[in-house]
């Protein structure tokens, strides 16, 4: 059974279908690629899928429940978790504080036993440092523990918004435009962890990506946008000799 | 017949909250923030009124003008020298330093004028009229028409002139209004003379209708009009004339069926109403989150 | 291991330090050298402190602008009052009550207010706040605009202190535990904080109603020492004036809310020849405090006491 799935999902605003007959579905483990021309509404369909907004039209199944009329925080509670294009970081908490947030229902100690700090609140606190410490270190960050999120370069700081994604401990991981603003060799080595992610916490991620090589690269199914309907959906073979692909986003790119 | 001057009772004095308010919602649309001094720069357009024909002696007209420019230049200057080095940063530094202008404004016509109240001149004969039986005072028939005229010029600028054009424009999207080659300076600096200028206006109704000023007058007239602004719609002149006489209205019901006691409350109630039920107000809309 | 030492150690150091500032305070007015007037002066000060580092959880770490705060001092005061005067209950009793009382008032204000933002917010806590005033003074429980009189003076320093230390350190817990990790992440982004799994609503109502809490346990302590309670204390320059400590103390920092809350109090006192001239320079200090602030021409308290690091991280 298909972790997530859409059928016919749609919203609009005002008049305008931002996105129309969004059928799509995505397995466990897996990494899919959404791509498409600016304005093709890859972000709108990530904020259709984590509540953001709400669909005019059509179904979100996730793991067996629908989506639909789910807050943000109950979306992210049952397990998808995504990071933004413009990079959201907390940037007055420090480094491991965003993640921390994220682990936040890792543990369940009471507000009284922080108060009076009974031993349940320092076995908590204790449990969620350490889960955060290896989280940072997966991404490198661990050195930077304490700075200011806000401190860091632009490309740590894409690692840390998924890091603390990653800390809600999902099924599925929502990445938007996760090398954006990188160099060539920032990406690449952000390719490696995506991959390394994927693997270590055997969860599926969609990531919207305007490299066509590099979503090419790593995903096994990629999903074209255009016009906020599904023009092509298949492997990147499959893909790239769609000739409705070729006219409407490659070929005009080339 | 009572029903009926209870409601022109409240119009003439939702008229003043009117002025106020439409100078509150200009200021709201182009700065983006809630001056909390307006109320003050009523206060200080009453008071230079009152130096002008009752101190100095000068025909009213003189006084009037005075009052208007007075007030405009309170405005300008308020905002350049406090709120202008502060654009950009977060509301709450903003709002610290407007109460920080209405408390500088009150204690220092504390300080020249004494706590105690002064008779403001008499500008017009009290006197009412007698239309089909309903009695309205001359100040409440002056109040209503300054404010349906002051609207109606006011919109007039801001939809058929230039500058009215920059104006919409900085309230828009400042940046982009820059890079249109659109002063913003002078065009903040302008909406603080018009805003101003009108709460000096309202100041000398406030001096008629009641007769007596004082130093804090301007505190809970601002609140209310800010209220009647945030009623008809932040930003949105039409918006703050409606609010503005619909909070006088609702008062003087309070006032004559209730008790006079809960006047304010009602008025702070249906700020709490409207910001539960359409935060937006009565004719704004509403503005979604991008993520 | 060494978290929970850590922090164990810290409580230590502060509990030691609460107790030689309480040493050494009452040394001084045993002695005479702090005289019944300062005395008096000092306890406001504290109720101002509990009520700034309050404020400062809503305010400072939730980042929610709210101007009510003297409301839910005035339900505390009022509450912890009348349950002296009309049940003859000891000054603990009427604390805890009072400051229940307010924490529930701060549950149905906070509920339908807190969807709204900034000066929205701002001005909707300020018409309860007012609403609150016009109730007590119209109430015949509350004697209205006559005032409560007779209240038994029961606070003095020692209990004043003890509620400051123990305000502070709740406060400093729940910021410090995974809660105020939460309540801090709606401040920097709540769209991110959602998207994060945090419930929103249900963290800032949290924070909200302790806040609410604790201010009208210093409404509680104001009743008690003042004797007399009247509507017109509680109005909304009573909480522009909590705001303005929190503010120049620095925004979720609770030492610079004390600090501010005690210069704030005791400076003014100096100036008491110049009455006339004091809120004009309140005001003035005020204006310029905020543009230097911006301008960051004073070193912000927060910074220096902060452990945090905020060198720009290099690679």
């Amino acid at each position: 059974m298909a972790l997530l799935k859409t059928e016919g999902l749609g919203i609009q605003f005002g008049g305008l279908k931002a996105v129309d007959e969004f059928n799509f579905e995505i397995d466990k483990n897996q990494l899919y690629g959404l791509i498409g021309p600016n304005g093709a509404g890859k972000t709108t369909v990530f904020n259709l899928l984590t509540g953001v907004y709400q669909p005019t039209s059509g179904q979100i199944i996730f793991d067996g429940k629908s989506l639909l009329k789910k807050s943000p925080t109950q979306i992210t509670q049952m397990g998808i978790a995504r990071t933004f294009q413009n990079i959201r970081l907390f940037k007055e908490m420090s480094v491991i504080d965003n993640v921390k947030v994220g682990l936040h229902y890792s543990q369940n100690y009471s507000l009284f036993s922080a108060i009076c700090k009974l031993p349940q609140y320092f076995r908590g606190e204790e449990a969620i440092d350490e889960m955060a410490r290896s989280l940072l270190r997966v991404f490198d960050l661990e050195q930077f523990a304490e700075s200011k999120a806000k401190n860091l370069p632009y490309g740590k700081q894409r690692k840390l918004e998924i890091a603390r994604a990653l800390a809600t401990s999902p099924k599925l991981l929502l990445l938007d435009e996760p090398a954006a603003g990188m160099n060539p060799t920032e990406t690449a080595e952000l390719m490696e962890t995506i991959k390394i992610v994927r693997e270590k916490f055997s969860i599926a991620i969609l990531l919207i990506e305007h490299d066509m090589k590099l979503v090419m690269g790593i995903c096994e199914k990629i999903a074209v946008l255009n016009f906020g309907t599904v023009l092509a959906f298949g492997t990147p073979e499959e893909i790239r000799n769609n000739p409705d692909v070729v006219t409407a986003y490659l070929g005009t790119e080339e | 017949m009572g029903f009926i001057t209870q409601i022109m009772n409240g119009l003439s004095t939702g008229g003043m909250y009117a002025l106020v308010a439409i100078g509150y919602t200009m200021v709201y649309g182009i700065a983006k923030m809630i001056n909390f001094a307006h109320g003050e720069f009523i206060m200080v357009g009453a008071y230079i009124a009152y130096v002008f024909t009752t101190m100095l002696k000068m025909p009213i007209f003189v006084s009037v003008i005075a009052s208007i420019i007075g007030c405009a230049l309170l405005g300008v200057i308020t905002e350049k020298v406090a709120y202008k080095p502060l654009r950009g940063s977060g509301s709450l530094s903003v709002l610290i330093t407007a109460i920080g202008v209405s408390y500088l404004l009150q204690n220092l016509f504390l300080i020249l004028f004494g706590s105690a109240a002064r008779t403001f001149p008499t500008y017009m004969k009290s006197g009412t009229l007698n239309i089909f039986g309903i009695r309205i005072t001359y100040i409440s028939l002056l109040s209503l028409c300054l404010t349906l005229v002051c609207t109606g010029i006011l919109l007039f600028f801001i939809n058929k002139t230039r500058l009215g054009k920059a104006m919409r424009a900085v309230s828009e999207d400042r940046g982009a209004a820059e890079l249109m080659g659109i002063n913003v300076n002078n065009t903040i600096s302008l909406t603080f003379a018009i805003g101003s200028g009108l709460g000096a206006i309202a100041g000398i109704i406030y001096g008629m209708s009641y007769s007596l000023i004082n130093p804090y007058l301007g505190a809970m007239l601002g609140i209310k009009a800010f209220i009647a602004a945030v009623l008809g719609g932040i930003g949105n002149i039409q918006g703050a004339m409606v609010g503005g006489l619909i909070i006088g209205v609702a008062e003087a019901f309070t006032i004559a069926y209730i008790s006079s006691t809960f006047s304010d409350a009602v008025v702070f109630g249906i700020l709490i109403f409207i910001l539960l039920v359409k935060p937006a107000g009565l004719f704004g809309k509403n503005v979604r989150e991008k993520v | 291991m060494s978290m929970k030492k850590n922090e164990l150690k810290n409580m230590l150091v502060s509990f030691i330090f609460s107790m030689v500032i309480y040493g050494v305070m009452m040394f001084m007015m045993s002695s005479g050298v702090i005289g019944t007037y300062w005395s008096g002066v000092l306890i406001l000060a504290c109720i101002n402190i509990i009520l700034a580092s309050s404020l400062n959880l809503a305010s400072g770490y939730l980042g929610q602008l709210t101007l009510g705060h003297a409301g839910f001092m005035s339900v505390g005061a009022y509450v912890a009052a009348l349950t002296s005067l009309y049940l003859q209950m000891p000054l603990f009793v009427g604390l805890i009550f009072g400051a229940i009382v307010a924490a529930g008032v701060g549950l149905i204000i906070g509920i339908p207010t807190l969807r709204l933002k900034g000066d929205y917010l701002c001005i909707i806590t300020l018409a309860f706040n007012e609403i609150i005033r016009i109730i007590m003074l119209n109430l015949d429980i509350t004697n209205g605009a006559k005032g409560l009189m007779g209240i038994p003076p029961d606070t003095n320093f020692t209990i004043v202190f003890i509620c400051v230390v123990l305000t502070i350190f709740i406060i400093s817990s729940v910021v410090k535990s995974r809660f105020g990790r939460a309540i801090i992440s709606i401040r920097e982004d709540e769209t991110a904080s959602e998207l994060t799994g945090i419930p929103t609503s249900k963290y800032k109502i949290m924070a909200f109603v302790i806040s609410a809490f604790f201010a009208g346990l210093a409404g509680g302590l104001y009743a008690h020492y003042m004797g007399m309670l009247l509507p017109s204390i509680f109005d909304y320059n009573k909480s522009v004036e909590i705001l303005v400590m929190v503010v120049l103390g620095g925004m979720g920092n609770i030492k610079g809310s004390i600090i501010a809350a005690l210069l704030l109090t005791i400076l003014p006192e100096y100036l008491r020849a110049f009455n006339d001239y004091r809120m004009l320079l309140y005001a003035v200090v005020l204006i310029a405090a905020m543009i230097l602030k911006e301008k960051d021409l004073i070193p912000h308290i927060k910074e220096k006491f902060s452990k945090k690091k905020n060198e720009e991280v290099t690679e």
